[in-house]
This record gives C-alpha cells, structure tokens and sequence, in this order.
C-alpha cells in the first residue's frame, strides 16, 4: 500500500504515513495521535480513522484490535447548530 | 523503572513538562516524570489554551506578561520540529454592566502599571476589532493585542521533547500510589511500576494535587470543579480575538485551524471530581454565545469536552514547600488559567528550588496566606 498517498482521516486530510512515524516515535493510543495530528477531530469525529488506526498500532504492538484504548465517544453524535441548542430554530 | 532519581516530578501536564525542562537546562540530572495516562491527558488537553495578561491581581498579570515573551519565542528556544501555533489575535473583554466596568478599570490600572499594553475602547472600537459582536447595552470593553492562544498538546510535546534531549525520563500509564517520608523529610515515591528512591518530589497534579498532598497528611486547600467546552467544525477566519464576558461567563475564539472554541463557567458546579459532558452546557454555551456573538448560530458543534479546574480559594496558584514533608513542592492552584503562566510558574519554581534569585517574590504564592496571610483575590475569572 502506497502510505504516503493513502488517506486515513478524510476530515483532517491525514495520511498513513504519517500515522505510522507518529506510532514509530512512540505515541502509543488513538488518543495520543488525535492530539498531536488532529486525526478524527473533524466533523466525522473519527468514524473511519478510528478503527484504521487501531488496526495499526494493533500491528505494531502485536495486540488484538480490542485491546487498542479506544478514545471516549462525546456528544454531539452528529454536529449540530449552535442556534438550534440555544432554542432559535 | 529506574530505582532511584534526583528529582521526581508527578503530572505530565504543561506544569510537570514545563518545570523538568526549567530544571534540565539549569543542569539538574536524573529527572523523573510520572504520568498516570498520556502527557496533557489532564486539564492542559482539555484547556480553551488561551493567553492573556488582562488579569487584576499583580501576580497573574506578571506570570501572564512574562509567560507571553516565552511563549513567543518558544518554538526557537525549544528547537520543536512543528509549531505551538501561538496566535496573538488579541482578548477583546467586553462590558455589559457598570460594576463589571469599574473593575475593568481598575485591573487596567493594575496592567499598566505592569507595562502590559492594554486599551479601554468603545463599543464601536470593539465592534471594528469583532465585526460580529452584538454591542447592544455594551459599555466598553478592554482590549490588548499581544494576548492570544497556542495549541496545547504541541506545547507540552515541546517541552518533553526538549526535556527529553536534557536526559529527562518519562514514565507514562504510571501512577503514583504513594509517598514515603522519613523525619519530616521526603525519601521516596510508589508507583504502579515499582518504587522511587528520592528526596525531591514535585506534585505537578493540578485537580489531583490534593490527593498527592493527603499521601504526606497535608490538606492542600484545593478544590476540583469541572469546566465544559466545546469545538465547531472549521470556517473562513473572521474572528482575531479571543472574546471574554464575564458577564455572560463565556469565552470563545477562532483557532488557526478555523474552528471555534468556547465554553462557560457554571456558577452551580458542584466541587467533585466529574468529568461527564452535560447536556444543559450545550443549552447553556450556545445561549450565551448567540447573545454575545450572534452569527455563531449557524456554526455546527462537532464534539464537546470537559476538565478540571484545580480552584486555590483566591485563584492564584500555590508554590511552595509542604510544611512536615522537605522537599515535596506543590504546584498547582491554577484556577483555570494554569496552561498561560505556566512557562514563567515553572521558572519561579525552579529558582526558589535551586537557590537562585528569583525573578518575582515567590512568597506571594506561599500556602501562609491561606492561614492568616493576605490572599490576592482574583476578579477575572472565566
Ligand atoms: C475547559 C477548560 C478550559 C481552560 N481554559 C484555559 C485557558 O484558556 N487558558 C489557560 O491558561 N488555562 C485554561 N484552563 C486551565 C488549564 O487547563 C490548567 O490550569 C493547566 O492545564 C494546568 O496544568 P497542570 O499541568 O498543572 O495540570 P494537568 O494538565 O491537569 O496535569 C496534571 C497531570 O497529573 C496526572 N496525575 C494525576 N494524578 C496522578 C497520579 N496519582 N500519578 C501520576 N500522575 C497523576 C494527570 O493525569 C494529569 O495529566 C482551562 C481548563 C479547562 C478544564
């Protein structure tokens, strides 16, 4: 697979070349990685990117994917109007 | 795990990166850090990261100006291989009542008199700096272009990545469970990976600083009080400043990436350890920022968040030695305004450590005012 074109986080436009050098220098969760690159902070809220990287800390770490700390789920589910919450619309 | 160090600090938030840095360049060795999960796991990843020097007490406000020349040559100073995107945008702290004006004047006063160039301007001044600020019933508001925000994790990843070149160690997913003392002094530090040998230990733990403090029988007069944000998807930026009311008890602004950031203080938070995401804050946030800033009604939220303020009883930090436990420090107290004075906390601290001069008196920030003492009551803030 060709890391350097392959897209992971279609929201922030992060590669997997980029997960994998982050996972290499040491960053060791789903988490970790959100916060250094942004991966899966963008209006999806990581709905794709989440497993695909689990997927490859699992690899580097020879873990099962279950075992990979999954980051908390947070409202909103879906994003949704400021103006909507503050009851305009 | 190493069996023993020289200095070991817990919390690898921007305070415990921050001070083993300050320590590491001033040529200590065999430093330290224990962090219980990720660095910026705690409040530090979870902060608004913004940066003012609008503060009405002398010792937030020097902390705060001098924290801000720091941050602006950080990436140099630190050689960091990305960018602490520190963007001096500006805070715009605007006025809708009279008796939050007068304070207003008199935390400029303090300011000026600090060098820290802040301006009163008029409803219409500020509404040229925000376009998008509703001014109806605004009586002024106070603005200082040198203030702004950086991006958190990458400050932190800064620090430990210079910390890290000095020789110091990091020991993360570990947590201290206990801290051994001998004759009123400090000897050594259990984690879950084994114990520490050490007479110097930093309690860097923000929120959980009082439970490190419990472990030598000290009460640390701290509370933990949850604080909610939020984040909307990106757009053009049209937003410089960040935009406090207190008012309102609200602040937001723009991030370099696009998105908008904000959150409000609720004046009912209990003082607990929570740290759910709340239903009413979404309600709560969206009505007051509508009302300060109206066309953020068509902005979509994307993910909320919360965190701890680590609450000192006047809102300025605590820096000091624990009475009946030598060499235990605490740093912590921080009020919800820890990450911006953090570069110039972690040198105060680390000069009154190693005996050097330091560069404002430290006792100010001494645990002796809390028992009779003169506190410094802070009035700004969020
Ligand atoms: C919503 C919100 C918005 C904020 N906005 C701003 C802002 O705009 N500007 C600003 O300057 N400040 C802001 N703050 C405040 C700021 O986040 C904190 O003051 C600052 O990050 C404190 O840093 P710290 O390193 O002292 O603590 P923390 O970052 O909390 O670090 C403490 C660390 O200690 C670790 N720890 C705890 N117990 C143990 C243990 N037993 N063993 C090992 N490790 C342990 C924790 O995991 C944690 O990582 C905000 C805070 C919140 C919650």
């Amino acid at each position: 697979m060709q890391t350097k074109e392959t897209i992971v986080c279609r929201c922030e436009d992060i590669t997997l070349e980029e997960i994998k050098s982050l996972i290499d220098q040491g960053y060791r969760t789903i988490d970790e990685i959100k916060r250094v690159i942004r991966a899966g902070m963008g209006p999806c809220q990581g709905r794709t990117c989440r497993m695909l990287i689990a997927q490859e800390l699992a690899k580097y770490y020879g873990i099962p994917v279950g075992e990979v700390l999954m980051p908390t789920f947070r409202p909103t589910v879906r994003p949704v109007k400021l103006g909507t919450f503050a009851g305009g619309e | 795990m190493q069996k023993s160090a020289n200095v070991v600090i817990i919390g690898g938030g921007i305070t415990g990166c921050a001070t083993a840095y300050e320590l590491a360049v001033r040529g200590v060795k065999d430093i330290v850090v224990i962090e219980k999960q990720y660095l910026s796991s705690g409040a530090t990843g979870r902060c608004g990261a913004g940066v003012r020097q609008q503060w009405g007490t002398e010792t937030n406000a020097i902390l705060a100006r001098d924290s801000v020349k720091r941050f602006e040559g950080m990436n140099e100073e630190l050689e960091y291989d990305r960018d602490i995107e520190f963007k001096q945008g500006g805070y715009l702290m605007v006025s809708y009542t009279q008796n939050e004006w007068n304070q207003y004047k008199k935390n400029v006063a303090v300011q000026h008199s600090l060098g820290i160039p802040t301006k009163m301007i008029t409803p219409q001044e500020a509404q040229e700096i925000v376009p998008h600020l509703n001014i109806n019933g605004l009586i002024g508001a106070t603005f200082c272009q040198s203030d702004g925000h950086a991006n958190p994790f990458h400050v932190v990843d800064a620090y430990y990545k210079a910390a890290s070149r000095l020789g110091v160690k990091f020991e993360t997913y570990t947590s201290v469970t206990g801290i051994t003392r001998e004759k009123g002094k400090v000897t050594s530090v259990q984690t879950s990976k084994g114990d520490i040998a050490a007479s110097m230990v930093i309690n860097a733990c923000g929120y959980a600083a009082g439970t490190i403090c419990k472990m030598v029988g000290f009460e640390l007069p701290l509370y933990p009080q949850r604080h909610q944000a939020l984040v909307t998807e990106p757009v053009e930026p049209c937003q410089g400043p960040m935009v406090i009311s207190l008012h309102h008890r609200l602040y937001c602004q723009q991030t370099p990436h696009g998105s908008f950031i904000m959150g409000v203080g609720d004046p009912n938070e209990p003082k607990d350890f929570n740290i759910n995401s709340s239903w009413e804050f979404l309600e709560d946030v969206a009505r007051q920022a509508t009302t300060v800033l109206p066309l953020l009604k068509n902005l979509r939220v994307v993910r909320q968040w919360s965190g701890l303020y680590d609450m000192s009883p006047d809102a300025n930090p605590i820096l000091d030695e624990v009475p009946d436990a030598k060499g235990m420090w605490v740093a912590a107290g921080f009020s919800g305004h820890g990450f911006m004075v953090a570069p110039q906390t972690a040198v105060l601290l680390v000069q009154k450590i190693l005996g050097q001069n330091c560069f404002m008196p430290i006792e100010r920030f001494g645990l002796e005012r809390f028992s009779g003492g003169e506190l410094l009551l802070e009035s700004a803030v969020v």
